[in-house]
Parts: C-alpha cells; structure tokens; sequence
C-alpha cells in the first residue's frame, strides 16, 4: 500500500515527463518562442504555429468565465445567505447533477440551443453574418460546464466565514447586504479567487463540447463572434493521422504538455489555497 | 447614504441574485430538455437492440447497441480496476498515515490536482503508453485511460467518505487490540455504500467521457469479444454520427445522445439514495 500511494504521487510527474518524451522531438527543429508566436499551421510543410490555438483557447476561457462568475457568485451568496434552506437543498443538488453530465450531450445541447440563438438573435445586433459556431457559442457551453464547480466550492467558501463576523456587521446598523460587501466577500476573496482559476484550468482542458460548437478555424479569433480553434480540440481532431506526417505526433504531444503544465500550475496554486482557508477557520 | 437608497440597493441585488439563480438552476432543464425532444422521435427499440447493420451510416437498419456495451465494458472494466488501485491508497493515506505526514498532505494535494487534469491529457498520456507497449486501439486500451481518469475520482470520494467516520471507532479497535489492518477492516464495512456512491460517480464518468478513449479504444461497429479487440463507445457513436450530412443517421445521434443522457441520470438518482441510506448508517 505504501508503494502505491507513493506511486500515485509520483504519477502526476510521470505524466509530465511521458508528454515531454513525446513532444522532444519539435524541441530541436524549434524554439519555444518561435512555436508560441508562429501563427502557420502546416503540418505537411513541418510548420507547427501555436499562436492561433493559444488565442482560441485564451477567448473561450475568458468569455466562459466572464458569463459564468457573476452568475455564480450571486447563486452562491444567494443561496449562502439569504435562501431557506429547503431551497438550498434542492438547488445545489441540482446544480451538482450539471456536473454528472456528460461532455458530449453539452455539445449537442448546444448545436441545437445555443448556435441557433447566436446565429439568429445575438451575432446579427454585431456583425453582417456568423454561422453560430463562434468562440462565443463555446464560451457559453463551456459557462455552463463550470457552474457546478463554482457554485460549491464558492459556497463552501462563503460558509466557512465566521457568524460573529457578520453578526457584529450587522449589530453596528449595516444592512445584510452592506455586510455581504463588505465583510464577507473581502474575507472569502482569496478563497473566491482560488476556485475561479480551478473553473478556468477545467475550463481550459475541455474538449469535446467546445470542439462541436466554436467552428475550428486555425485562424487567430479577432473578435467574439468569430470562430476559433482551441488546443484540447485540435489533438483531438488530428490524432488520426498524426503518424503519417513526421514531427505531428510530437506537436500534438506538445499541445497536451502545454495544457498539462498549466493546468498543474493552476490546480496546485488554487488548491494550496483553498487548504489554507479551510484550515484558518476549522481550527480557530 | 440614506437608509433608503441602502435598502433600495439591497432590493436590487437580492433580484439579480434570485434572477441568478433562476437561470444557473434551470439550465439543467434546458439542457434535458433539448436533447429529450431531439432524441424521442427517433428512439426505437432497434437504437438500444442492434448493432449496426450493412449500410448503417448511410441511414439503414441497425442501432447503437455495440456503443452502448462497449461504454459499459469500458466504463465497468476501468472502475474495478480503479477500485482495486484506490481502495488500498485511500485506507493507506487515512488509516496507517498520520494524518499531518508528509506523505498524506502530498498525496491529497496530488490526487486533487490529477482530479483537475483534463481527459485529452489522460487519453494523450495512454496513447503514448500505449505506443511503447506495442498496444494498439483496443478496449485494453481504453480501460487503461479510464481508469488513469477516474481513479483521482475514486481515491478523493472514498476519502471524503472515510473522513466521516467518527475517529473513535478506529481508535476503538486499535485499543481492542485490533492490527490496522483488521481496524480497516472494520471502517470498510462502515463506508460500504460510500463505495456504492463512489463506484457511481466513478463509473458515471467513465461512460460519458469521449476525450480519453477517442484514441485509445479505437471504434468498431462489432460488440467486442476480447480484450484486444476495439471497441464502440456511446459518446464517441453520438460524435460521429452528428458529423453524418444525412438526416436520419444525425436522428440517431440524438437517440443515442438521449440514451446517454438516461444511463446517467438513473446513475445519479441511485447515487442519491445510496448517499440517503449512509447517513442512515451513521453511529
């Protein structure tokens, strides 16, 4: 038993140094910087540019949180401080069924409700035309793939603030939201932070859903309504016939040890953190 | 500011707040919605009986029944093996470990951060295990990726669900003169439906999840007999067929899609009694 658990810790470094053994070989045809600014993407000519796979993954992330942040964390105030908690019972348990659901029924969800409505109602108020299959379709599915992560682990975090904190807000003639402001959001801050970069680093890594529905242009997105091409779909669209073409195989490795190293990073920074907050407050 | 200006902003961020909540709850809804009126008209007998028949992708006879056992080899295959590897970890970490070692503090935060690494990861990683072992697309193939993806799931549930064992009891046994190993014992039979719970969600997602097995389980339109043989899955069926121009494959992808969507919800509402019945259990 002693040997497995120290195996299993060493595997998160096992995968790292598998994807790099991989990916090694684009190393010495290409530096890094020049694999992170080239925007050509040309397998068959042995030119492997990331910058527009980097752009697309950067947009949909960032609309994906920008949408589902404020949603989320008023639900978690909400249903923290204000709703009774019969309602509580019934909506986080629905919230967490989101998070049960698989990937692809995202994506078919949303080719069939978010594209139409894109296409038809939002993108025309913008621009001339759009297909739907924009980085802000993805955007908004990968939203939805959040909440559940969000809204628990932000509520968790709003329940560990201590109640005479806010009874002595309260006391002193501010009104509950006043101390929601300003007490209890200021002392939940590092821990709100900390579960937005988890949303971001899950959102960073998905793969199907966003793959079915924001178009698959290897072209820099330049604005919402355009469509982009993020790092998880492309290995996934061309793991087919990377072996026929010499260096793919380690390309595509290589976008996977990209968004390894920076979803470890993230994972272990916010974790580290949101340990800190249980910690402080279970022990005073 | 006067009280009434307060108040009035009060009001109007408890409307946005229930107005949120509003729409983070009902998206659940949408998204059942959706796909049960996309899904039902095409749903027939066939879809959950058949295989595919000659022809099948240019929308003739068949159904999706190799996708739906393949998903469920893979899917059972991957949580027995995970549960062999991450029920001796989690009684490791919590039971024979103090529990402010090094090891365990390190092996939490470590399977917490794997718990976050996406499924292409895990599906590039297999594959390229599988490389240098010689395998190729397979349903081994596959059971391996999912296994890497949900034994994190494992060991985090079955901790969460250790940790609510009062302490007590196993200082109980231990001072009975009990070894740790048969105070282990002893916990295990208290957690079983914690396990139940944590073989669900395992399991759960294991059959919904495309990313890790789309190189490594390979397709087949065959219900695979052996272990070296590719295998179909339900994720991967829907996929595919939703990328088909004619119009009656594309129905199937959302029968298929519906199908999946069934498998999962009966998944969580079990999953919800069993958690139901261990509080029930509790001493």
């Amino acid at each position: 038993m002693l040997i497995l658990s120290i195996a299993s810790v060493s595997f998160v470094f096992l995968i790292g140094i598998g994807l790099y053994w991989r990916a090694a070989p684009l190393f010495e045809e290409q530096t890094l910087l020049s694999l992170f600014s080239a925007s050509e993407w040309a397998p068959s000519k042995g030119q492997f540019g990331f910058y527009p796979f980097i752009m697309g993954t950067l947009w949909v992330t960032l609309i994906a949180i920008v949408v589902a942040l404020p949603l989320c964390l008023l639900t978690a105030i909400y249903l923290t401080e204000y709703a009774k908690p019969g309602v509580r019972s019934v909506i986080l348990p629905l919230v967490n069924i989101l998070a049960g659901i698989p990937p692809v029924i995202y994506g078919v969800w949303g080719i069939f409700f978010v594209v139409p409505i894109v296409r038809e109602y939002i993108a025309p108020q913008f621009t001339d035309y759009s297909s739907g299959y924009t980085v802000f379709t993805g955007g908004v599915v990968l939203a939805v793939m959040i909440f559940p992560i969000l809204v628990s682990i932000v509520s968790e975090v709003l329940r560990t603030i201590p109640k005479e904190l806010k009874d002595a807000s309260l006391s002193l003639g501010a009104t509950k939201w006043e101390t929601i402001k300003k007490v209890v959001l200021k002392r939940a801050l590092s821990g709100i932070v900390a579960a937005t970069v988890l949303a971001v680093s899950r959102a960073f890594g998905e793969t199907i859903a966003v793959l079915m529905v924001c178009g698959n242009v290897p072209i820099a997105p330049t604005s919402v309504f355009d469509g982009g091409y993020p790092l998880p779909a492309l290995i996934a669209n061309n793991f087919g016939e990377m072996m026929s073409i010499p260096l793919y195989d380690s390309a595509l490795m290589f976008a996977a040890l990209l968004l390894f190293v920076i979803i470890f990073l993230f994972n272990l920074v916010s974790r580290i953190v949101l340990h800190r907050v249980e910690s402080k407050y279970s022990a005073s | 500011m006067s009280i009434k200006k307060r108040k009035a902003e009060e009001t109007v961020f408890k409307v946005l707040m229930v107005g949120a909540c509003t729409v983070v709850s009902s998206s659940l809804f949408l998204i059942v919605g959706t796909i049960v009126i996309k899904g039902l008209p095409y749903l027939t007998w066939d879809m959950v009986s058949k295989a595919p028949q000659g022809g099948f992708y240019i929308g003739k006879e068949g159904g999706v029944l190799n996708a739906i056992i393949g998903s469920l080899y893979l899917a059972g295959g991957a949580t027995i093996l995970g549960l062999l590897v991450s029920i001796p970890i989690s009684i490791y970490l919590n039971i024979y470990l103090k529990s402010g070692s090094l090891l365990n503090k390190s092996a939490k935060l470590a399977y917490d951060v794997l718990f976050g690494i996406p499924s292409i990861v895990y599906g590039a990683f297999a594959f390229s295990i599988m490389i240098w072992l010689g395998v190729r697309a397979s349903l081994l193939g596959g059971v391996i990726a999912v296994t890497l993806l949900i034994i994190p799931i494992l060991v985090r549930t079955l901790d969460e669900v250790i940790t609510t064992v009062p302490k007590e009891l196993k200082h109980a046994a231990l001072s009975l003169g009990a070894t740790r190993w048969e105070a282990a014992k002893v916990i295990l039979r208290q957690i079983k439906p914690g396990i139940y719970t944590a073989i669900l969600l395992a399991f759960g997602r294991g059959i919904g999840d495309v990313a890790s097995v789309l190189f490594t389980a390979g397709f087949s339109d065959n219900i695979p007999k052996y272990l070296d043989e590719p295998a179909a899955t339900l994720p991967l069926a829907i996929f595919f067929q939703l990328g088909s121009p004619i119009p009656e494959v594309q129905g199937r992808a959302y029968a298929s899609a519906l199908i999946l969507t069934v498998i999962i919800l009966a998944i969580v509402v079990a999953s919800h009694f069993l958690a139901a019945k261990q509080t029930k259990h509790k001493i």
